[in-house]
């Protein structure tokens, strides 16, 4: 089976800083996979390698047996990947309506004259889309805000707008960057119950060929500090430290490995007694 | 009355060219954050060649005015694409520097080409007008604020469309518009070449009767400048409401401000503007329509 992402001896420098070093591993279809590591170790600037943000400095990476360094960021969005981002990337001025649509751009056909004549396609095609962007914002709980500027919401409500709109996109792979920070004890169990539930059996497509939102079986990268989130949801961990993977393995095997141990706690102290 | 209508009209007929003008330079801004310092050189350049394209190649005036918008807005898109496509990513300092390097080069261009002499900008009705109501409307005005209408008309409708939403995104925030799919670098080209456009449909209609076209025809760009700030810069419809909105104060005190406070001087309808602008900065000071930047504490 071709995997959903495979990483091979990727490697990113700013100047005399290595920020990730010779990163390999590969991630199956479906498979939710976490990226774990203390802060700075490089959990971010791999997201950002991932959706071609940064360009790396060696190494290759295949998403679906294609080359993903040969398409430009704006690019991956057709080809069925969405990220969240750590510290949002939500358009503040505009509704989180219009931020999830935004989402459905890409699959949109409708051109700037059908468009603004508003001719029966156009519109079938614009009421199709918002109804998928609805439909991603109840799914995760986002309803009720749909026509408000999202500037004005509280930051649990930002995260799970920006989700419904990664959603929206209709991925194949979803990268996710700390989706349950900053949330109460009771959001993050909520957050963590839709994570889950974008996986399983895959459902039916909607009308303009893309996924809906419970459409499942998405592959999920996930970054998170959370350690109780990652190890309910995660298939398998990878750990970074410095830039480089310490561990990799199922989330029983990583929370065993010494090296996790030592690089989230440090060296035991030769105390004399 | 009379002289208050007559006013009146001319300062709308000047704020559409102002309201175009303003319209340029926050589409700019708003896709790569920068003011571009180029946007009075566009539309000295848009005029001159439409002015060109009728008196010297003979081309009647509307075809020559397409044409000369066509240009103008190709010269900001070649602008986008063969120079600031190289800049992507740099500060914002280095785009501003860019885009007063092209305005020097367009300046030169005007000069050498078309000489610094004045000259009509070509349109065919010169000082002819329209009696209403002892009001006197030249068909120059009456045409500049017809056309402003046109185009601010097809941009706010264009706003509503898919693409609309999708530029107001890249606005916002460029990494996350990528991340969702959108071609930054070809909103930018789209903003640079409407920005050429409605130069030169500004230019062509600020030079007719009774003012002449001459190369500092591009100081217009600083006049509109109150416009956008006292707007918003960030905001279409504060650029466009900040355009009418300096132009009637514009005409009305140079109708009324010599009679009355004579000893500000007989230019100060030129300043006037930015005594506005101050004004409305003190009590808003993002602008009228502007955003105000969130701050979570």
């Amino acid at each position: 089976m071709t995997a959903a992402l495979e990483v091979n001896g990727l490697s990113l420098r700013f100047g005399a800083v290595q920020a990730l070093d010779d990163i390999t591993f590969s991630v199956a279809p479906g498979e939710l996979f976490a990226l774990i590591g203390p802060n700075g170790a490089g959990k971010t600037s791999l997201f950002n390698l991932l959706s071609r943000t940064y360009a790396p400095s060696g190494g290759t990476i295949q998403y679906f047996g294609q080359d993903l360094l040969g398409l430009r960021a704006h690019q991956l969005a057709r080809a069925g990947m969405a990220r969240t981002f750590q510290n949002l990337g939500l358009f503040m001025p505009l509704t989180a309506l219009d931020n999830v649509l935004v989402g459905r751009n890409h699959a949109m056909r409708a051109g700037v004259v059908a468009g603004g004549l508003r001719l029966p396609g156009a519109r079938r095609e614009e009421r199709q889309a918002r109804e998928a962007a609805l439909e991603a914002l109840a799914f995760v709980g986002a309803a009720g805000v749909a026509d408000a500027v999202v500037g004005t919401l509280p930051y649990g409500m930002l995260k799970r707008v920006e989700i419904a709109r990664a959603l929206a996109m209709g991925p194949r792979v979803l990268l996710l960057d700390e989706p349950v920070a900053g949330m109460s004890r009771a959001e993050r169990g909520e957050i963590a119950a839709l994570v889950a539930s974008l996986r399983g059996p895959a459902g039916p497509a909607g009308p303009d060929g893309l996924a809906g939102p419970a459409a499942g079986a998405m592959t999920v990268l996930l970054v998170e500090h959370d350690m109780g989130v990652v190890m309910d949801l995660a298939d398998r961990v990878l750990v970074l430290d410095f830039g480089r993977v310490i561990a990799l393995g199922t989330p029983a095997e990583v929370q065993a490995d010494p090296n996790v141990i030592r690089a989230y706690l440090g060296e035991p102290l030769d105390l004399p007694t | 009355m009379t002289t208050f209508g007559q006013l009146l009209f001319a300062g709308i007929a000047l704020g559409s060219v102002y309201a175009l003008v303003a319209l340029g330079f926050t589409v700019v801004y708003r896709s790569s954050r920068v003011i571009n310092f180029a946007q009075g050189e566009l539309l000295a350049f848009g005029a001159f060649l439409t002015s060109w394209l009728v008196l010297s190649a003979g081309l009647s005036f509307w075809l020559a005015f397409l044409i000369g918008a066509a240009t103008t807005a190709a010269l900001g898109l070649a602008f986008e694409f063969c120079v600031l496509r190289f800049a992507l990513g740099r500060p914002e300092f280095t785009v501003v520097m860019l885009t007063l390097g092209l305005a020097t080069v367009l300046q030169a261009v005007v000069d050498s080409v078309w000489g610094s002499n004045p000259r009509a900008n070509g349109d065919p009705w010169g000082a002819s007008a329209v009696h209403v109501a002892g009001l006197v409307l030249n068909w120059d005005q009456i045409w500049s604020v017809v056309a402003a209408l046109v185009v601010l008309g097809a941009f706010f409708w264009f706003n509503r469309t898919r693409y609309g939403l999708a530029m107001r995104a890249a606005a916002s925030d460029q990494e996350a518009a990528l991340a969702v799919g959108i071609p930054l670098r070809r909103v930018n080209a789209a903003a640079w070449a409407l920005a050429g456009l409605v130069a030169c449909v500004g230019g062509v209609f600020v030079t007719g009767y009774p003012a002449t076209l001459d190369p500092t025809v591009s100081n217009v760009a600083l006049l509109a400048f109150p416009a956008i700030i006292l707007g918003g810069i960030d905001s279409t419809t504060g650029a466009v409401v900040g355009g009418f909105v300096i132009g009637v104060v514009q005409e009305l005190t140079a109708g009324y401000q010599p009679q009355y406070v004579a000893w500000l001087g007989h230019d100060f309808y030129l300043a006037a503007p930015y005594v506005v602008m101050v004004i409305v900065l003190l009590v808003r000071p993002y602008g009228l329509f502007g955003s105000r930047p969130a701050e979570r504490l």
